[in-house]
């Protein structure tokens, strides 16, 4: 099958499970900004935890290569506040922008096009920021096992571990 | 306990299944799930219809080729999905104000929610550049490596949102 008909389907299959899950909401997305509805952190660490066991498990049988993106310090966390801040105010993320706009919420035509225009100045500034932000403190292309120098189901244990108390933490407090 | 809204989804079982959709994905096109990145590709296509010599010349934009490639469908599919959901759940609406935005901002409000989504989209794709990724890409993909990059990011994503929802909202619940 093509490519790009591959990513049509695949784009299809989860924007129907987040927008059956409610995540794309701007009061859903808020609503865990303010931790008063976590419904979006059980949806995103539920397909990790499934998405780690599949990922790893399919590496170690040779059938897949794990790709990390480098960890970059500047990089990560100036841009990772910076987004933050945007979503603050957005109340929708890249790819939840284009489901909400499917369920109707079309304050999302103007994040989407916020989100255009965004895209257009960073690379009008990349050339500066290359040299700058986007190199402090690169660290490659790490995992947290490879850091950590211990096998990767310790670290998905690990995570199972924290999580799921999290999950009945939530479902306690109703949140 | 928080009451489901009718024809909706568990979040955690919803959340499994795109954990499973993302390890296919990867298993059978090699493409991981991220979403950031073709807002770029979208503006370097309508620069293009201005000035293709200036795009052409440009670091970023030589980077990510402004075309249609797996993520843009992917991201597009999104939309279709969402909106396939939503029609046959009967949840589809067209609204402009969020019901947590009205509630804090009034109903006059839609210019402010129209400018304040543009500006915070602008903020937020240019931070997901920077950090390299939103959080599909870092958030889900990276985390479902356990990379580096990706528990940091996803840590300043909220962290980023949290003062923010902050500032929008002030403290306490209230909705």
């Amino acid at each position: 099958m093509n490519i790009l008909l591959w990513g049509l389907v695949t784009g299809v299959l989860f924007g129907f499970l987040l927008q059956k899950a409610r995540v794309l909401r701007y009061d859903k997305q808020l609503g865990a900004l303010r931790l008063i509805d976590m419904t979006i952190v059980k949806f995103m660490l539920s397909t990790v935890l499934v998405g780690m066991v599949g990922i790893y498990l399919l590496s170690d049988l040779g059938l897949l290569a794990v790709k990390p993106k480098a960890a970059v310090l500047g990089a990560n966390i100036i841009g990772g506040l910076i987004f933050g801040v945007g979503w603050g105010l957005v109340g929708y993320c890249p790819g939840t922008s284009l489901g909400a706009l499917g369920e109707g919420r079309w304050d999302a035509i103007w994040a989407i096009l916020g989100m255009i225009f965004g895209a257009g100045l960073f690379a009008e500034v990349y050339p500066g920021l290359k040299r700058t932000v986007l190199a402090w403190g690169d660290l490659g292309k790490i995992t947290l096992p490879q850091v950590l120098g211990i096998n990767h189901w310790l670290v998905i244990g690990a995570m199972f571990v924290l999580v799921l108390p999290l999950f009945w933490w939530f479902e306690r407090k109703g949140l | 306990m928080r009451q489901a809204e009718k024809g909706s989804w568990n979040p955690y079982l919803a959340g499994a299944l795109s954990g499973l959709v993302a390890v296919l994905s990867v298993y059978y096109t090699g493409k991981w799930f991220g979403a950031s990145t073709s807002f770029v590709r979208t503006a370097g296509m309508i620069e293009e219809l201005f000035s293709p010599e200036r795009v052409a010349r440009m670091d970023y934009f030589i980077k990510e080729t402004p075309e249609v490639e797996w993520q843009w469908m992917f991201v597009v599919g999104i939309l279709l999905g969402s909106l396939i959901a939503a029609v046959t759940s009967g949840s589809f609406r067209w609204q402009l104000l969020p019901d947590m935005w009205q509630a804090r901002f009034g109903s006059g409000s839609k210019v402010a929610r129209a400018l304040t989504a543009f500006i915070g989209g602008a903020i937020l794709l240019f931070g997901a550049r920077m950090a390299g990724g939103c959080p599909s890409g870092h958030g889900l993909s990276g985390i479902m490596q356990l990379s580096v990059s990706g528990f940091i990011a996803l840590v300043c994503f909220f962290a980023g949102g949290l003062i923010t929802a902050r500032l929008v909202y002030g403290g306490g619940k209230n909705r």
